[in-house]
């Protein structure tokens, strides 16, 4: 099971160390039973001074992975944790999420679907490491232990650091299934272990796409057509080719980008430029007008939505026997807008032509997806194209798309020189792939007894599969995008007789993946709609939370913690509470958001608390983050954020108008992690899809008034 | 055209025309690339200097105006940043990171100013934008950083 380390790690590792002794220990862990997952292997590299690098397939966007992946591997391997670096691993199959079949960072999957491989991984380093001690000092494997970065045989006193063990480790041959630690002897695992990326990213030195250098390196910038849909007309290019610095105007199919010496030429050189577009096959969208066609898509029976283990019909069956029982109904509509996702480092790519392909350095989510699309752009295979992951100055999505990386690599060849392209900050906003703006129907039948016997939701949207270039995975005639029911089908809640809708409404706007995906708008939905149906049969809105999870004790748990960390029976005086909760990538989040508002419906957030339970946090101060950073990242949306648009065009620009929650808008945010045995869920995108309706309902028991569209700026309260 | 300007105590000599932001003069053509890009338009605070030990977005603040005024950038903001800087790991702030030096000379700037800033005084002081949302550590840190 044991296999050479692959070139490319051995030759960089032998090139930063000046020694051929450094080996990478690669570790194959066995494909997944059903034989459809590539292996993982090659996470660990233990140099001859004991520096031991363990590699992340998992972007750095903010959340810590590689920190909470070397805990994993480190923890089993036994190593000092001062000893231990992350690097980003290689770009080939041998170093893909086995979750996700490529290297990618998305659906909070980077710790999830991947903690036991990096266990195992740092299991087997450990025994292998044993085996080559064993075998030096002619003792059994058995009578050796290790203590930190060293294997030890007690019986004589002799002890080796792992450095000094790594090569002839490569040949010994240990279980592909070894045991791993107790969970009372983690050393690492679980404990809050300062982040190994965040001291380059107190002091300048961490590098980020934007910041890659290189020889001969030119500086682009790109004006993208105005209108989606659009084309280039022409462009004359010289007015550009008249300002200092400035080399090459290139126009493209919907855009036309500058070329220069350094930025400002290049920004300069843009706004010198008088493209003319063909707007013959761009849309005309308004959003006022698709909000209304989203409203009216919602009355109708959308595409018929089946949860795994059911089917469309069967759910309709009863649904609709049940809701003929109904003795009343009491429904509500939820709107949301477009929204950016707006990460503060704006998108860039460096692309230099090789002779027979590409390079490039990318602030990425989507390795294995972008190299494939520069390939087949280039009219290359993917081993042609070299792709380098930098840091990435936020994510949430956006880099899930790799528009700005074929944009590079287009410029790079047509100039035939390394290039860097920057976008302005509003050619990021403008030109996003958006959270797409949504419609949502939340219907309940009620029997005699004001009780909910059967439920129906209707959504209407984009296709977030149909759009995304990221996913492969395209809609069939008359199916469903999952992720337009999500929260309201694999949520929290048992739903007495459920029946699922959704209506593909496109905008001619690219729409994709947004933190939290669409628990961005049903949670909002769904937790508003529990408090208006409670207020409606006169019941308390915690009792039929509860009442509807069924038992599930594990979100019971998390609901009460959230309840009594507010001290939710105790309110303060002149303060308002409202209460949400959510499960998905199986995690429960439950919030509580403390405000007042003022007579001029100033909206004050006093506090916000949250209980989360991610099972197995492996990091709890990461998570903690995580946490926290979804919240402000809610608070933005629930507040402040709209994209419209008008004649096809995005009437917003940059932070002014698209405008960010403050430090000064932020409350305290008091997070308790619950200790679980349950799975590993995710926690990078869990706790924004309560946030907006935790405050909604806090609104509503401060006002009277009930929220039913985002953003809450919009509706007439303000954040201060 | 050639300018002479002084940042983290180095005399350097630049050759870039007049009208460029000293964000782009310092990352292109010092080669300091801490101090970040984020909106061009001085809203966000990524690209925050000292000019004279007061915060300056430098994307707003043309190169020809720094004259003989010291530039400061994340780099070289010394012992006063050191504290800054380990008060930042101690709370662990930085998600993504990217707005964090902006954050930190923001912040440099404003106890510079005021040693023994209240939670009043790091609001309306800190203005800087963090899509992470680091902002309640960001207040923590600098309460630790200030605490006697």
């Amino acid at each position: 099971m044991f296999r050479e380390a692959h070139l490319s790690v051995s030759r960089r590792a032998f090139l930063q160390t000046g020694t051929a002794a450094t080996l990478l220990l690669a570790i194959e862990i066995p494909a997944r039973a059903d034989g459809q997952r590539p292996v993982l292997a090659g996470w660990i590299e233990i140099a001859p001074d004991d520096t031991t690098t363990i590699f992340s397939n998992t972007s750095e966007i903010g959340q810590g992975t590689g920190t909470g992946l070397a805990q994993l591997a480190a923890d089993e391997l036994d190593v000092p944790w001062d000893d231990v670096r992350i690097e980003m691993a290689p770009l080939d199959d041998a170093h893909f999420n086995p979750s996700f079949g490529e290297y990618a960072t998305h659906g909070s999957g980077g710790m999830r679907f991947q903690a036991d491989a990096y266990r195992i991984a740092g299991a087997r380093a450990r025994l292998m490491l044993i085996g080559a001690a064993a075998k030096k000092w002619n003792v059994q494997a058995s009578e050796c232990s290790t203590e930190p970065g060293a294997v030890v045989h007690a019986a004589t006193s002799r002890k080796l650091s792992y450095g000094k063990l790594v090569e002839r480790a490569a040949s010994i041959i240990v279980s592909d299934k070894p045991t791993l630690k107790s969970r009372t002897s983690w050393r690492y695992i679980g404990k809050p272990v300062p982040r190994l990326d965040i001291p380059s990213k107190t002091n300048g030195a961490g590098v980020y796409g934007i910041d890659v250098k290189l020889p001969g390196l030119s500086i682009a910038t790109i004006g993208q057509c105005p209108a989606f849909g659009g084309t280039l007309e022409s462009v004359d290019p010289t007015p550009a080719m008249a300002i200092a610095g400035v080399r090459h105007v290139v126009p493209m199919v919907s855009a036309v980008a500058v070329v220069a010496n350094g930025h400002w030429a290049a920004q300069q050189g843009l706004a010198a430029l008088k493209p003319q577009w063909n707007l013959s096959s761009a849309t005309h969208t308004n959003s006022k007008s698709y909000g209304e066609t989203l409203r009216s898509a919602i009355e109708k029976d959308g595409r018929a939505y089946a949860p795994r283990g059911t089917t469309a019909d069967a759910l309709a069956k009863t649904h609709d026997e049940a809701m003929a029982k109904a003795a009343s109904k009491f429904e509500a509509v939820y709107e949301v807008p477009f929204l950016s996702h707006a990460p503060m480092e704006p998108m860039n790519a460096t692309a230099r032509p090789l002779p027979d392909g590409m390079e490039l350095w990318l602030p990425t989510q989507a390795q294995t997806a972008s190299r494939r699309a520069v390939a087949k752009f280039l009219g290359v295979s993917p081993d042609k194209v070299i792709l380098h992951t930098t840091l990435s100055g936020g994510g949430f999505g956006r880099r899930g798309e790799f528009d700005f990386a074929l944009q590079a690599a287009e410029i790079a060849r047509k100039v035939g020189a390394p290039v860097k392209l920057i976008w302005s900050r509003e050619e990021d906003i403008q030109h996003d792939w958006y959270r797409p703006a949504v419609a949502v129907k939340i219907a309940a039948g009620l029997n005699s007894q004001n009780s909910a016997i059967a439920w129906r939701f209707e959504s209407a949207s984009a296709s977030l599969a149909d759009w995304s270039e990221y996913g492969t995975y395209k809609l069939g005639p008359g199916e469903v995008d999952g992720e337009a029911l999500a929260g309201f089908a694999r949520g929290a809640y048992s739903f007495a007789a459920p029946r699922y809708g959704w209506s593909l409404m496109d905008a001619g706007v690219p729409v994709t993946y947004w933190r939290s995906v669409g628990q961005s708008q049903n949670i909002f939905a769904l937790e508003s709609f529990i408090d208006e149906l409670a207020l409606h049969t006169k019941r308390d809105a915690i009792a039929l939370r509860r009442s509807m999870l069924a038992g599930d004790n594990r979100a019971l748990r998390v609901l009460d913690t959230a309840l009594q960390k507010s001290g939710w029976d105790s309110p303060s005086p002149g303060r308002s509470r409202g209460f949400a909760m959510a499960h998905s990538n199986g995690t429960l989040v439950a919030q509580v958001a403390e405000i007042s508002v003022t007579p001029a419906n100033e909206v004050h957030l006093h506090r916000i608390v949250c209980a989360v339970d991610c099972g197995l946090a492996v990091n709890p101060n990461s998570v903690a983050a995580q946490i926290e950073g979804g919240i402000v990242f809610g608070l933005s949306a629930a507040f402040l954020n709209a994209i419209t648009i008008d004649d096809g065009r995005v009437q917003q620009s940059n932070f002014h108008d698209f405008p960010l929650a403050t430090l000064a808008q932020t409350p305290d945010i008091d997070v308790t992690i619950l200790d679980s045995d349950a799975d590993m869920g995710g926690a990078g995108e869990e706790a924004v899809g309560a946030t907006a309706p935790a405050i909604a309902n806090a609104i509503f028991a401060a006002t009277g008034k009930r929220v039913h569209r985002l953003p809450f700026a919009s509706e007439g309260f303000g954040l201060v | 055209m050639a300018f002479a300007i002084v940042v983290n105590g180095r005399h350097i000599d630049i050759e870039m025309s007049g009208d460029t932001p000293l964000l782009w003069a310092l990352r292109e053509g010092v080669g300091l690339t801490g101090t970040k890009f984020g909106c061009g338009k001085g809203l966000c605070g990524a690209c925050t200097v000292h000019i004279d030990d007061r915060p300056v977005r430098s994307c707003s603040f043309n190169l020809s105006d720094v004259g003989k005024s010291k530039v400061t950038t994340i780099e070289g903001l010394g012992a006063q940043g050191a504290r800054l800087q380990q008060a930042w790991i101690a709370e662990q702030v930085p998600q993504c990171g990217y707005c964090q030096s902006g954050m930190i000379m923001a912040a440099a700037a404003l106890i510079a100013r005021n040693p023994k800033p209240t939670d009043d005084d790091i609001a309306g002081n800190i203005t800087n934008l963090c899509r992470c949302g680091t902002y309640v550590r960001v207040r923590r840190a600098i309460r630790r950083a200030t605490a006697t």
